[in-house]
């Protein structure tokens, strides 16, 4: 699992979508069938060919249950899982590896921190501030953290772009907030929040800051210290790797004064009906049998963007954001929600007089692969009062010949509508 | 335009999401019921008066794509007047033939101008549109203190 070093690969390699795209199998369908446009990766990414060969080979050669078996097998099997480890540390910047945690996805990372730090450090008149913008995966886990302790969930509010109003989160950042838990990029919008600035914000008044960042690792590195923030979370499974594993990044100095999230074999040191001694972290936080496999694709899927580059990534959806702006807004009556002056390759729109559904099922007969609906994000469409949006979201195998057919698609549905 | 899209977007269909007819709250309504699609976010709230055993005026209100804002148009167009029992066996009708396999021909002769939604069949993820304000008409009719069997 040696990932190549970054500053080598990053800066000067041209990002080739073309070639990009012959590693994902589901991109090469038949003549048979209509060829895909898929531009649903912020729901779930496809997969290349290097991570399912690496999920394959895990179980063909390599598996065995982990930190078990004193065969060598199981040892193999160990080496590789701390090996992702170590990879994950890279992949976001963190300074040790104790500091990742395996965890299912980004909604149980967020619910293990609201657990097992809210409840030991939020109590009755505290305050949680989050964002209008968050995924119900940033809200519930919190206002459930506040029905239990009697603690305050704070909303700070978005501006009609879609972008977080600072002035009002700054104002909102107060001597009971404890808790800051904000996106690193929204879902829905695409918009990115200034990460940094907040945790200078929360670290003011001594809050901790957990970010939600499923959104941002498939289109950009990231690097937790320079975010100076103290939980990171995302999912594999919109990395490119496998659904069922992601990470949770946390402090040291926090994670290992936490308490247990859950409870059972690997998490422990020593077990008597009367007292029970943990594990230090990360494992600590990772009681039972994981996705041994899953962690295997995840660590191909991290050093899949890795070889390619995230810094050329990067720039390669920048100008195919602006080419489906451009190309969007030349479709008659389409009103594009989330124009942030910072946001990733995320379109979400709605069509005068066309309800999102409506638009979904004809772009599918098309081959184009849209989501529409709330996008677990409720307060965003009350915010735009629009019950659903269209969410088209650009990765690195999309090309502008995607973004034509999307437009093409949409044509057709102001022609049965007019 | 493919054949399957021309069937789920008849004209009639477009016109009644277009236009709906009966999208009131009727002031005599005696019973009401919501059906909402979290998934898609329609929303739609179904009103009737129901009057010895016969609905006397039926309404709707709300919002959600072409075909459930159509679906509801047209059910209350179909069962204003009509016996309870009736509006049961319409019911049926109209559950089988938008469930139905579509490589056959549907049932429905005995629906009218709701078999337009037949084209619903090739579309499995929007049956749920073609159905919602039927299944709150029919929660309503059980407020009411309707005998409608639930089998």
């Amino acid at each position: 699992m040696s990932a190549p070093n970054r500053a080598a690969t990053e800066s000067h390699v041209p990002f080739d979508p073309e070639r990009a795209r012959r590693d994902f199998p589901i991109l090469q369908r038949s003549d048979s069938e209509k060829p895909l446009v898929f531009l649903d990766s912020a729901a779930s990414a496809q997969k290349p060919q290097q991570v399912i060969d690496a999920i394959s080979a895990c179980y063909s050669h390599d598996y065995a249950n982990i930190h078990r078996g004193v065969y060598e097998l199981s040892a193999r099997a160990t080496a590789m899982f701390e090996g992702v480890r170590d990879t994950a540390r890279r992949f976001l910047s963190a300074a040790e590896s104790r500091e990742i945690v395996f965890v299912r996805n980004t909604t149980e990372a967020i619910n293990l921190v609201a657990s097992s730090y809210g409840r030991t450090h939020v109590g009755e008149g505290d305050e949680v501030l989050i964002t209008e913008m968050e995924h119900h995966s940033n809200i519930v886990p919190w206002q459930i953290l506040c029905d239990q302790v009697g603690a305050e969930l704070r909303v700070a509010p978005i501006d009609d772009r879609g972008a977080l109003r600072m002035d009002e989160f700054e104002r909102l950042v107060g001597p009971r907030t404890r808790i800051v838990a904000v996106a690193h990029v929204s879902n829905a919008l695409g918009t990115v929040n200034p990460v940094a600035r907040i945790s200078r914000l929360a670290h003011s008044v001594g809050a901790v800051v957990v970010v939600d960042g499923a959104q941002a690792v498939p289109h950009q590195p990231v690097d937790v210290q320079e975010l100076d923030c103290d939980f990171y979370a995302f999912s594999g499974h919109k990395i490119f790797g496998p659904s069922g594993v992601g990470v949770l990044y946390g402090r040291a100095s926090i994670l290992s004064q936490m308490p247990p999230y859950q409870g059972g074999g690997m998490m422990i040191q020593t077990v008597t009906f009367e007292k029970t001694t943990y594990e230090d972290i990360p494992h600590r936080f990772e009681a039972g049998t994981p996705d041994i496999a899953g962690v295997a694709g995840l660590g191909a899927a991290m050093d899949y963007l890795t070889d390619l580059g995230l810094e050329s990534i990067a720039r390669y959806e920048a100008e195919l954001l602006v080419y489906a702006t451009e190309a969007l807004g030349k479709v008659p009556g389409l009103r594009l929600i989330g124009t942030a002056p910072n946001k990733v390759s995320v379109l979400s729109f709605v069509l005068e007089g066309v309800h999102p559904h409506d638009v979904g099922t004809i772009l599918d007969q098309k081959g184009v692969a849209v989501r529409t609906g709330n996008h677990c994000a409720m307060p965003v469409m009350a915010h735009f009062d629009v019950p659903a949006t269209v969410r088209a979201s650009l990765a690195l195998y999309n090309t502008r010949s995607d973004v034509d057919a999307l437009v093409d698609a949409l044509m057709e549905v102001r022609e049965i509508f007019g | 335009m493919s054949s399957e899209l021309r069937e789920l977007y008849q004209s009639v269909i477009l016109d009644h999401n277009k236009q709906p007819r009966n999208f009131r709250k009727p002031e005599s309504a005696n019973c009401s019921a919501e059906g909402s699609n979290p998934l898609c976010g329609d929303r739609v709230t179904v009103y009737l008066e129901v009057k010895d055993g016969v609905i006397a005026d039926a309404g709707f209100q709300g919002s959600g794509c072409a075909i459930s804002t159509a679906s509801a148009s047209l059910m209350t167009q179909a069962i204003k007047g009509q016996p309870i029992e009736a509006v049961e066996k319409l019911f049926e009708g109209f559950h089988t033939m938008v469930t139905s396999d579509p490589r056959r021909e549907p049932e429905s002769e005995a629906l009218g101008k709701l078999s337009v939604f037949a084209g619903v069949r090739e579309f499995p993820m929007r049956i749920k549109c073609a159905t919602l304000a039927w299944h709150a008409m029919r929660e309503a009719i059980h407020q009411s203190g309707g005998t409608v069997s639930t089998e």
